[in-house]
């Protein structure tokens, strides 16, 4: 089978379905690969490098998309002004397609491609579960757009991020507020705090307080109780007397951070707007927007996608290609993640593809299926959703309530009587109404060692209790040797005249004095090694 | 020898067995400690075959030299990862002697008591034989599981806790039968009777517990061989029998208490055995995710971009004997200016501490092996965790899934560094038979393997 990888057209893009690794290892599972002369320019990736993995080199763009069987690609197929003709009319008949194709939005691409009867995974339809997180490019890309638009914000802000005590004079450090803490969101956390930057972060689902919080920002919280965890991963839409008090929290932070980077996005939805250009104007002069949502309508109102806008001395980044600055970085994580979705349909290594329409994810992300468009999907299977996760801070939220749970459940409701058990009291007179027994019945020399006994346990309870724990096992030897002081009975019995005696005791001192030697023995040997 | 000069000799043998665990609170008395122990033992012999022996002096001699010779080689020969085994067989004869001695006494009749003294000095040798019957054949089976000679797997007879029970009533009657029987013969046959009994007790007990709960186990039966040396020194009205017997027998059952805690289990329901085989609630959440695997080569290179390295053995460790390969890329990473820690779990290996002696017979310094508590706040701060040979120490389900089998037992949080390294055989579960989802989070990497070889080989990468 034929991959081919044209190279993208779409006006600014950099990235590029494929990278020199990813060839390698898709010609070693058997397929031939054609890469469009140029292709990978835009990421870096010379056409020498394709050539040096196996790849051919066409110059004719209509000749790449008509050798392959399999088209990858980035961006959806769209008019290629230079040729006079779409791209999807470039295609094979029957051929497969994988790139982004957002079938919500292009509803006629849809048609277009079932009119060449082709079959097309689009790599945002994949289903966000465990399984498929390697597939996921919507988390790669996001993962990516959160660190740009963090550097994207440094280019535009006039100062350090971190704060410094210089020979000049103290720097204070940048304060960054990061609204939605998904993929992108926490990308651009860890992006910021290892700047050096002061990051705040709120997100309207509370499960994502622990993430936030394991990246060492600051979660910022509302006084108001409202769960916004929605479909997928992502949040929902929140009541107006939530979105009320959020606005009024964003109007205060306003007032104080220097960089706010918006990631808020409901699917299906235009995107919220949460900084209004009364909050852009009460910011300081020099800070900066970066609003992610730019191409949903944006966050901010002030935002004007694909530009940056200045406004009230606040430049407002409304970029809506930021993956794209980092094509090469981006193309490297993109194709990986079409190569593991390549290798899930052909698990045999063998060049060929088998659409299996039974597997979820290969389901979820088929949008066309041999010219019958399957879009949209059944829904999943309860329970499969997944987390968006980001740097394995994966907490799962059921396993919070499980934790709260568990407190609750053992403490049952103790009764009057078992708390009373409980308590120290209970033993004590327990313990005393069986000594005062013990002392009606027994004789004083009992009584006596009986004492020795009770005291002895209370030294042994104090001294041990000191041991270092990393001596335990010293401990264990040295206790062992010392009960071989069991070895006085069989001494006072050895001299016995009956033989039966004689032998039993001296098979005591045989083997007690083994454990007396070899446990002395045997801690002096470990405690030389505790000498460090 | 005077029976008072007797008294303050074993006096000063008592007070020197005290400080010599008291010594064991620091690296530095430790030493120091286990000397007291070896002068008081001395002093108690000396004394003892001075006071009571009065003849057979040359068999007594040539006996004590032979064991001793054979503890000395023993001591000397034993690897540090088969400690627990050796602790355990020792453990063993103790519990024998005090069968043996126990019997002896009640055989000898020259001392005779008589009414409430009787009952008292018969209960005593009841008990003392008991308690050593059962550690002794404990002992031994818990030997054989630690050596692998018997499979780790819990063994479990069908209503056993039944035949537990059955077990100690027929003790009981037996034991006042024993206490009323007017025929010393008889009493002979029931005390053998019952010797049988706890004999069966003790393979049972601790057949029926598994592999990971040995740290338990051990700590119990160096309490009961304590215990029954106190309850010999009862029979023989002998105080410092007493005194040795009750710290031994605290210091055992404070060590059983700590381990207990360290997996959050209940004392009754290890000794009742059959980890994750009640109430079938091993059916937890199964994993789902991909397993990423790295090699030595990636490993290296995580290796020198790390600044703060965390190594958590398990007694994977031990059984790969990869102590010492541990030792040398900790030692390598330290003089490359990396912070390296190690974090022991507090049941980690097969007996208390167990980690800490492999630790340090490989020359780790020890102020840089932590207890779980002083460590388990600082993940976050880790670059790199190094998981060798451990698996339910370090699994995220004691925290997140309550009805896992190891729900709330403390682990060490390794999963909130930034990235994991598990090394291991295969994806075999725990001995606690739960899966493991650390080792499918993102930032978990395994290296899967032999540990020795892997280390090894890592060492001289590095």
């Amino acid at each position: 089978m034929k991959i081919a990888i044209p190279a993208e057209i779409h006006r600014g893009e950099k990235r590029v379905a494929t990278s020199p690794e990813v060839v390698g290892k898709l010609i070693a599972a058997g397929f031939e690969v054609v890469v469009e002369a140029g292709a990978g320019s835009g990421a870096n990736f010379s056409d020498d490098v394709f050539l040096e993995m196996g790849a051919a080199i066409e110059n004719d763009t209509a000749a790449v998309w008509a050798a392959g069987d399999l088209v990858l690609k980035v961006r959806p197929p769209e008019y290629n002004n230079e040729l006079g003709r779409h791209e999807v009319e470039m295609m094979q008949e029957g051929a497969h397609l994988i790139s982004f194709v957002w079938p919500g939005q292009n509803p006629e691409l849809l048609e277009h491609f079932a009119g060449r009867k082709a079959t097309v995974l689009a790599m945002d339809s994949i289903p966000r579960i465990s399984r498929a997180q390697k597939l996921d490019a919507l988390s790669s890309m996001a993962n990516i757009a959160g660190y740009r638009a963090v550097i994207e914000a440094s280019h535009n802000f006039g100062r350090f991020l971190s704060g410094q005590i210089t020979a000049a004079g103290k720097v204070e450090p940048a304060k960054v507020l990061v609204i939605g803490a998904g993929v992108a969101g926490l990308a651009a956390i860890g992006a910021a705090k290892s700047l050096g930057a002061i990051v705040r972060a709120f997100d309207t689902r509370p499960e994502v307080k622990e993430q936030i919080q394991s990246m060492d920002a600051e979660f910022l919280e509302l006084d108001f109780e409202e769960d916004g965890t929605g479909q997928g991963g992502y949040a929902k839409v929140m009541s107006k007397e939530f979105i009320a008090a959020e606005m009024e929290l964003f109007a205060r932070q306003a007032c104080e951070v220097d960089i706010i980077i918006t990631t808020a996005l409901i699917p299906g939805k235009p995107a919220p707007k949460l900084i209004t250009r009364g909050m852009v104007e009460t910011m300081r002069d020099g800070s900066v927007i970066v609003d992610l949502a730019a191409e949903q309508g944006g966050n901010c109102e002030a935002t004007v996608p694909g530009k940056v806008a200045h406004r009230h001395g606040v430049s407002i980044v409304g970029y809506t290609d930021l993956p794209s600055r980092l094509a090469s970085q981006s193309s490297q994580l993109y194709a990986t993640n079409i190569y593991n979705l390549i290798m899930e349909m052909c698990p045999q290594q063998d060049g060929n593809l088998t659409v299996d329409m039974e597997d979820e994810v290969i389901r979820g992300a088929t949008v066309v299926n041999s010219g019958e468009i399957t879009w949209p999907p059944p829904p999943l299977a309860v329970g499969a959703e997944r987390k968006p996760s980001f740097g394995g801070q994966e907490i799962k939220p059921e396993a919070a309530a499980a934790a709260v749970a568990e407190p609750a459940s053992a403490a049952a409701k103790p009764s009057a009587i078992a708390e009373f058990a409980k308590s120290v009291w209970m033993p004590l007179i327990v313990g005393g109404l069986a000594l005062l027994g013990l002392g009606q019945v027994a004789p004083p020399s009992f009584m006596a060692h009986f004492t020795v006994f009770v005291l002895s346990c209370f030294i042994g309870y104090m001294v041990i209790w000191n041991v270092s724990p990393s001596l335990h096992t010293p401990l264990m030897s040295v206790t062992n040797a010392i009960s071989s002081i069991i070895i006085l009975g069989a001494l006072t019995q050895i001299s016995s005249t009956n033989t039966l005696i004689y032998v039993l005791a001296g098979i005591s001192v045989f083997i007690t004095c083994i454990n007396i030697v070899g446990g002395f023995s045997v801690t002096q040997r470990m405690l030389q090694m505790f000498k460090g | 020898m005077s029976s008072s000069l007797v008294t303050v000799a074993y006096l000063a043998s008592a007070v020197l067995f005290i400080l010599a665990l008291g010594g064991l609170s620091t690296n530095e008395t430790a030493r120091r400690g286990n000397l007291f122990g070896i002068i008081g033992m001395i002093i108690a012999l000396v004394v003892t075959v001075a006071a009571f022996v009065t003849r057979n002096y040359e068999w007594l001699i040539a006996i004590m030299i032979a064991g001793g010779v054979i503890g000395f080689i023993l001591a000397r020969r034993v690897q540090m990862t088969q400690m627990p085994e050796l602790v355990a067989i020792l453990h063993s004869l103790v519990g024998l002697a005090a069968v043996l001695i126990g019997i002896a006494t009640f055989l000898d009749t020259g001392a005779q008591y008589s009414g409430v003294e009787k009952t008292i000095h018969e209960i005593e040798i009841y008990i003392g034989v008991g308690i050593g019957a059962m550690t002794f054949t404990g002992s031994v089976i818990a030997y054989g599981k630690l050596s692998g000679l018997l499979g780790g797997q819990p063994m479990l007879l069908p209503a056993r806790h039944w035949l537990n029970l059955a077990l100690l009533i027929a003790v009981v009657i037996i034991g006042v039968k024993f206490v009323g029987a007017v025929d010393h013969d008889q009493a002979v046959v029931l005390l053998m009777a019952m010797t049988l009994l706890a004999l069966l007790f003790g393979i049972h007990m601790v057949a029926a517990i598994g592999g990971a709960d040995m740290p338990v186990v051990i700590s119990m039966l160096n309490s009961y061989s304590g215990w029954a040396a106190a309850a010999t020194g009862f029979m023989l009205s002998n105080d410092l029998l007493i005194v040795t017997g009750a710290l031994v027998g605290s210091s055992g059952a404070i060590l059983s208490y700590i381990m207990c805690r360290a997996m959050n289990r209940h004392f009754i329901s290890v000794i009742a055995g059959g980890f994750g085989t009640t109430g079938g609630s091993s059916a937890g959440p199964s994993i789902e995710g991909e397993v990423q695997t790295i090699d030595t080569a990636g490993m290296t290179q995580l290796l020198s971009e790390a600044k703060d390295v965390m190594i958590i053995p398990g007694y994977g460790m031990a059984t790969a004997q990869a102590q010492h390969a541990v030792a040398e890329i900790a030692k390598n990473l330290i003089g490359k200016g990396v912070k390296v820690r190690f974090g022991i779990h507090p049941v980690a290996g097969r007996m208390p501490g167990h980690m800490n002696v492999l630790l340090a017979e490989a020359k780790v310094p020890y102020d840089i092996v932590f207890e779980m508590d002083e460590i388990n706040n600082d993940f976050p701060n880790v670059d790199v965790s190094i998981v060798v040979g451990a698996n339910d120490t370090v699994n995220p389900l004691a925290q997140e899934d309550a009805s896992s089998p190891i729900a709330g037992m403390p682990v060490l949080e390794v999963w909130k560094g930034k990235i994991t390294v598990v090394l291991k055989r295969g994806m075999a579960s725990g001995y606690a038979g739960v899966d493991n989802p650390l080792f499918v989070k993102e930032n978990t990497r395994m290296l899967f393997g032999d540990a020795r070889e892997s280390l090894e080989a890592l060492a001289k990468a590095l």
